[in-house]
Order: C-alpha cells, then sequence, then structure tokens
C-alpha cells in the first residue's frame, strides 16, 4: 500500500462548549487527579456527537471515529452541512490543533491554505509578503527566488510589486496570497473554501492551477467548499460529512446527490409551517405552496402563501418579506409589498397571497426566508426555512451549465462593431 | 500533536497523534524555519517604522526620558547613592539593560494570544515567533547601547569618575542572559495565559515592581545585609551589576552570582520550551 498519502486512524475531535472560564481550572485539576491515578479522564467518556442547538453536556464531539485513506494524486472533495466538522478535519490535517484521539499518518510535505493571505503584514510590500507568507508556509528562502517570477506572472502584481499590500485593491491581494500558496509545491495541499473570494476568472484560474498541481505533480489535494459546483469541477471521489462522522464516499456527483437528498430540501410542492416552532403572535404564516415545482431554469418563482391571524382578526398594513439565499447563505433576492406601494390589509384568514418573482438565478439550491410584519410589530420570522431547487439549464442553450460560474444567468449579447 | 519519523514499511513521514511527550521538542524543525525568522525580524523592524516621522529615534527618547526621572527623583530628591558614578550614567546603565529584558518578556508573554488569528491558520513551529521578537528587540537594544556609549564618551572627555574595563568582553554573555531570561519567563507566561488571562494582567505592572527589586536604580551595596539575599536571588541582579561594572567599573561583580543567573536561564528556558510546546498544540480549542 505504498501509494496512500494520508491516513487517518480513528481520529475524534473533542471540543469544549460554553465559555471558558472559572471552572476550567477545577475541571483541569480533576482530570489531572484522575490520570495520575492511572483511570480516564471521566470528561473524555460523554459521548456526545456534534448537534448543533442541542444543549447538554461540557463538550462536543466534532470528529468522531474518523478513518480516511487518501490516495496520492486524488482530488477528494469533502462537503457537509455547517458544523459537520469539515474545517475541524482540516485543522486536524494541518496541524493548526490536535486530534483528541487517534492518529493522522502522512507521506511527504503538507501545506494547508486554510485563509488566504495568512501573515501577510499591511505595511510590507508584495515582494516582501511573499518572502514572508511563503515562509509561513514552509518554504525557504532560495525555493521562493526561484519561484518568485512565477509567483508575480500568475498574481499579475508585477508592477505593485514595490507597494505596501495595504494599497493593494482586495482582488490582487487575493490573487497573490493564492499564487503563493499554489506554488509550494507542497505532497499535500489541503483547500478551505478561499474560492469564495475573487472573481469568476480568478476562481477558474485557481481551480484550473490545483488540477495542474495534482495531475501534472501527482500531488493530493484535499478540498473543501460550499460550493458544489467547484467540488464536482475539480473533484472526482468525495466524502460526506455529517455530525463529525462520514457517512458517505464515493463519487463526488453521488455523494453531491446524496448530500442535497438529505437538505430536507422541498419534495412536494406544499410546505404546512404548524410544525415550526416561533415565538407566538398574533399573526403568522400557516402555508406555503409552490405554483410551479420544480422551477424550471428562468420561469417564475411563484409562492401562494396562506396567513392566519388569531380569531380570525383583521390586520392592516402588513410587511410581507421574502428573501432568497444561495448556498452559502447569502441574500440574493429581497421582495417586499412596501418597496413596491402596495398596502395589504388581512381580512380574513381566507385571504391568500400569491407572490410571483421574476427569476434568472443559476440552476442549484437557494432558501427561503419567510418575514411578517403589521406595523412597526415583527409577527413572523423564520431564516431558511426550506430549500428549493431550481433545475438545471441556461438561457443561452449552451451544453454545461456547470461552466458557468455565475449565480445570475441574465440575457447578454456580444457582437462584433 | 506528536510527529514522529516512522520506521515501518509503510514510510510515512509523520505521524500526527494526540498526546505529545512532554520531552518532544522538535528543535530540528525550529531550525528548518529559520528564513521564517529572519523574516519575522525584519518584518517587525519594517512595520515599526513605517509612517513614524522620527522613526527610530523613539528608541533614544524613552531611555532619555526615564533617567531624567530617575535623576530628578531617586538622585536628586530621595538621593539615593550611585556608588559615585555620575548620575546620568549609572541610571541610564540599568535603564537599557533592564528595557530589554522586560521588553522581551513582554512582548514574547502574549504570543499565542495576540497570534490566535495566524496559528489559527497555518502551521509553523511557534517558537519561531517569540525567538524572532527577542531578536528584534536586540536592534532596540544595540540603538539604546550606542546611545548609551556617546554619553560615556561625552562623560569620559569632561573628566568623570568612572573606568570601563576588561568585563567588556562579557557583554555578549549579559545580553544572551538578558535574553534568555527574558525569553523563559515571556513564553512561560504566554502558555499560561492561553488558559487563565489573569496573568496577562499581572505582567504589566509586574515587570514594573520587578525593576524595584533589580539594583536599576540603586546600586546593591545600598541594600541592608539582611535584605541582600533576596534582591540576589533574584536572577536579573547580577546581570545588570556586571553590566554596569563592565562599563562604568564600579558596582559587584562575582563570577558566582552570574553562573547563578546563568544556570537560572537554563533551568528556566528548558521549562519554558517544554510548556510552551505542551501548549502549542492545543491551545487553538481554548484561545
Amino acid at each position: 500500500m505504498s501509494d496512500i498519502a494520508i491516513k487517518l486512524e480513528n481520529i475524534s475531535k473533542r471540543y469544549r462548549l460554553g465559555l471558558v472560564g472559572s471552572n476550567t481550572l477545577k475541571g483541569d485539576m480533576q482530570a489531572w487527579w484522575y490520570r495520575i491515578r492511572g483511570k480516564e479522564d471521566p470528561l473524555l467518556k460523554i459521548g456526545q456527537e456534534n448537534t448543533l442547538g442541542k444543549a447538554g453536556g461540557d463538550y462536543v464531539w466534532a470528529l468522531k471515529d474518523i478513518n480516511l485513506e487518501v490516495k496520492q494524486g486524488e482530488i477528494l472533495g469533502i462537503i457537509g452541512k455547517n458544523g459537520a466538522g469539515k474545517s475541524t478535519l482540516l485543522k486536524l490535517l494541518s496541524q493548526v490543533t490536535g486530534p483528541t484521539t487517534g492518529a493522522i499518518k502522512v507521506k511527504g510535505r503538507i501545506a494547508s491554505l486554510l485563509e488566504v493571505g495568512t501573515g501577510f503584514h499591511p505595511e510590507l510590500t508584495g515582494k516582501e509578503n511573499i518572502f514572508l507568507n511563503g515562509a509561513i508556509l514552509g518554504m525557504t528562502k532560495n525555493d521562493i527566488k526561484l519561484k518568485l517570477d512565477e509567483i508575480v506572472e500568475f498574481a499579475g502584481v508585477a508592477k505593485y510589486l514595490d507597494t505596501p499590500v495595504k494599497r493593494y485593491s482586495s482582488g490582487m491581494y487575493v490573487r497573490l496570497a493564492f499564487a503563493v500558496a499554489a506554488h509550494l509545491e507542497p505532497d499535500i495541499l489541503v483547500v478551505d473554501e478561499v474560492l469564495a473570494v475573487g472573481d469568476a476568472e480568478f476562481q477558474k484560474k485557481a481551480i484550473g492551477k490545483m488540477q495542474d498541481v495534482s495531475k501534472g505533480g501527482g500531488r493530493t489535494v484535499l478540498f473543501v467548499s460550499h460550493n458544489l459546483n467547484s467540488v464536482s469541477l475539480l473533484c472526482s471521489k468525495a466524502i460526506l460529512l455529517e455530525n463529525g462522522r462520514i457517512v458517505y464516499r464515493n463519487k463526488t456527483d453521488n455523494v453531491i446527490d446524496r448530500y442535497i437528498a438529505n437538505k430536507n430540501i422541498l419534495k412536494g410542492q406544499e410546505i404546512n409551517f404548524n410544525n415550526v416552532k416561533r415565538k407566538k403572535s398574533e399573526i403568522f404564516f400557516n402555508k406555503l405552496k409552490f405554483i410551479n415545482y420544480p422551477i424550471k431554469f428562468g420561469e417564475n418563482i411563484e409562492l401562494e402563501l396562506k396567513i392566519v391571524s388569531i380569531d380570525n382578526n383583521k390586520f392592516n398594513d402588513l410587511d410581507i418579506g421574502i428573501g432568497i439565499q444561495d448556498s452559502k447563505q447569502k441574500r440574493i433576492i429581497h421582495v417586499s409589498n412596501k418597496f413596491i406601494n402596495k398596502e395589504i390589509t388581512h381580512k380574513s384568514n381566507n385571504q391568500r397571497y400569491l407572490i410571483k418573482i421574476s427569476n434568472n438565478l443559476a440552476p442549484g439550491l437557494y432558501s427561503l426566508t419567510l418575514f411578517l410584519k403589521t406595523g412597526d410589530i415583527i409577527q413572523d420570522w423564520m431564516q431558511d426555512i426550506l430549500q428549493f431547487e431550481i433545475a438545471d439549464g441556461n438561457p443561452y442553450n449552451f451544453m454545461n451549465t456547470k461552466l458557468i460560474t455565475g449565480i445570475i444567468f441574465p440575457k447578454f449579447e456580444i457582437n462584433q462593431i | 500533536m506528536r510527529k514522529t519519523v516512522d520506521k515501518s514499511p509503510e514510510n510515512w513521514t509523520m505521524i500526527i497523534k494526540p498526546k505529545r511527550h512532554l520531552l518532544d521538542v522538535n528543535l530540528k524543525e525550529l531550525w528548518k524555519y529559520r528564513d521564517l525568522i529572519a523574516l519575522f525580524v525584519k518584518r517587525d523592524f519594517v512595520a515599526t517604522y513605517k509612517q513614524t516621522i522620527l522613526g527610530p529615534l523613539w528608541f533614544l527618547i524613552q531611555p532619555l526620558l526615564s533617567t531624567m526621572m530617575y535623576v530628578l527623583v531617586f538622585g536628586n530628591i530621595a538621593k539615593i547613592s550611585t556608588d559615585g558614578l555620575p548620575q546620568v550614567l549609572f541610571y541610564m546603565s540599568g535603564v537599557v539593560g533592564w528595557t530589554y529584558f522586560s521588553t522581551a518578556l513582554r512582548s514574547t508573554s502574549s504570543t499565542f494570544t495576540a497570534n490566535a488569528g495566524i496559528f489559527g491558520k497555518v502551521y509553523f513551529p511557534r517558537l519561531a515567533l517569540p525567538i524572532s521578537t527577542v531578536i528584534s528587540g536586540l536592534v532596540q537594544f544595540f540603538i539604546q547601547f550606542t546611545f548609551l556609549l556617546c554619553f560615556m564618551a561625552y562623560y569620559g572627555i569632561i573628566g568623570a569618575d568612572f573606568t570601563p574595563n576588561m568585563y567588556v568582553l562579557l557583554i555578549p554573555v549579559l545580553i544572551l542572559l538578558m535574553a534568555g531570561l527574558g525569553l523563559g519567563f515571556g513564553i512561560l507566561i504566554s502558555a499560561m495565559t492561553t488558559k487563565y488571562r489573569d496573568l496577562s494582567n499581572l505582567v504589566g505592572f509586574g515587570v514594573q515592581l520587578w525593576m524595584y527589586a533589580t539594583p536599576v536604580i540603586y546600586p546593591i551595596s545600598t541594600i541592608p545585609e539582611e535584605y541582600k539575599i533576596y534582591v540576589q536571588a533574584n536572577p536579573l541582579t547580577p546581570v545588570i551589576e556586571s553590566f554596569r561594572f563592565a562599563l562604568l567599573g564600579k558596582g559587584n561583580f562575582e563570577p558566582m552570582a552570574l553562573l547563578y543567573s546563568f544556570g537560572f536561564m537554563v533551568v528556566l528556558l528548558t521549562a519554558g520550551v517544554l510548556v510552551f510546546n505542551k501548549v502549542e498544540q492545543s491551545f487553538m480549542d481554548t484561545v
């Protein structure tokens, strides 16, 4: 088994919940007392999984019994919800923090890119920062000197090399930082969400560079992203993390399908909010129905909302707000009857509301936020209450939608004049 | 995290395990990162003076004002003896030596908390940072030291009574002692502040109080016999006294006391590095 680059054996990572304060001294003494008597730390036995929101216990297992082998030259995608343990896993691999149990065996030099521009000092010039950042990532001065021209060219900042980076645009900053890391030539590269910054062109360049690194150099890449598109572009295999465990490992597309299937995506057209726990109010959302679902690309998003008031009361001056977020929880669309000067009075509970939103969003998953105000009182507010999908397609008759990285697919023309 | 070189047929280059043995200190790795240390020193120096008008002149203002203050308060108001040395030289030599030690201690004592951002994102031997801080401090020390030499030259010309002697050759050793003691205390405190922040509050005025337990503003000869033992237990006492003796020719020079400081430094540094090393692997979870 000589072609395994990384091997994780029973890796677990425990975090302390809540404040690290005056209680810690007591906890430390206790653990120490157990240790000198040769017993196991009792706190370690709390076998809790990382379930966000559930209280109880002072400790939480961010990762539990992870066993994983990654072959040399493989680009492995790691996907999962927020809090599934993705970043913790990468932190362990990049030695930022240590595991609680288990062992990580690594063949070759490992370099991590958990954030671009780590260690950049704003007062130093571009060139000085290349050297500093390179050294932080483990290169020697000579390594960097040999790579300097390549780095500068990739980043496209030749003109600004002697300018302090605090005067750089944010795009230049990111390009330079990525360029340094990408030219490290480690045997194993660990990358976390760095592509979220930078424009589409840069993202393409960066993905291309990572592909080169693995294909040309036989290097191993571990890649974490919320952007399922770039994961599927870059990685042939992927793992799905849930509550600190690997629940699925397969070809990337299969894993992404499984991930999407797990995310409580609207299956039918209707959803009832009766079971959604929230603060009691006098008027609230009761039901939502998508008129057309799944939504085809370019088709209007049409929602039918049922709003119910206690005792069938009448309410004046409603503000019905709807937000649509992308998979990274970034708000893309916000509509409200207030924006178009439409007065709405809730007369009876038989009243329904139809909202039509024109749509040129990219295919993919989006989440919906519902918001209801009467006058100045917030009556109901449900964030990311459901996820819905916009089916694959694009207005251009282009064969591979995945290659279009924008989040909005507007009509456009390109002509020679 | 324990990293070991595996000898099994699978040839792992590195194995990360949860509990690192107390004595498992990877100094070889630190040596590999020497370029990084050099670059950190350069960064500190460049970044401190960008966009200041006076630049390194700030280094001179601080000892000058302190010296003037001490001359006024301790020399002229409290009339504490200076062993017959010119007051300016007496205080300034103490201040210059003490400043280097206290700067080294203070700046390294916040290593973990001040650099949590970068430590949380990338791995490099954490010791590189406090070591580079202590080296950066040397730049400040040498500028202030030169300043002191200028004053000595002036007082020499006007014929004041002091005699630099052969022991100036010991000054590099004294600098090493100040650096080592500062670094040792600093990393020990920094390792402990990751969990118990209380210590960082103590450092600020603790260092200030410590100065009064060190013969910076008074010669050791003025200490009553029964208290002398306490002042001499302070590992900084022989260093400051010898520094002054070498430059000005008055004071207490005892090789054994200096040896005591040296031994103290070795023990302290070893303990500091061990504790630092131990904390390094898990501090991101508590800081």
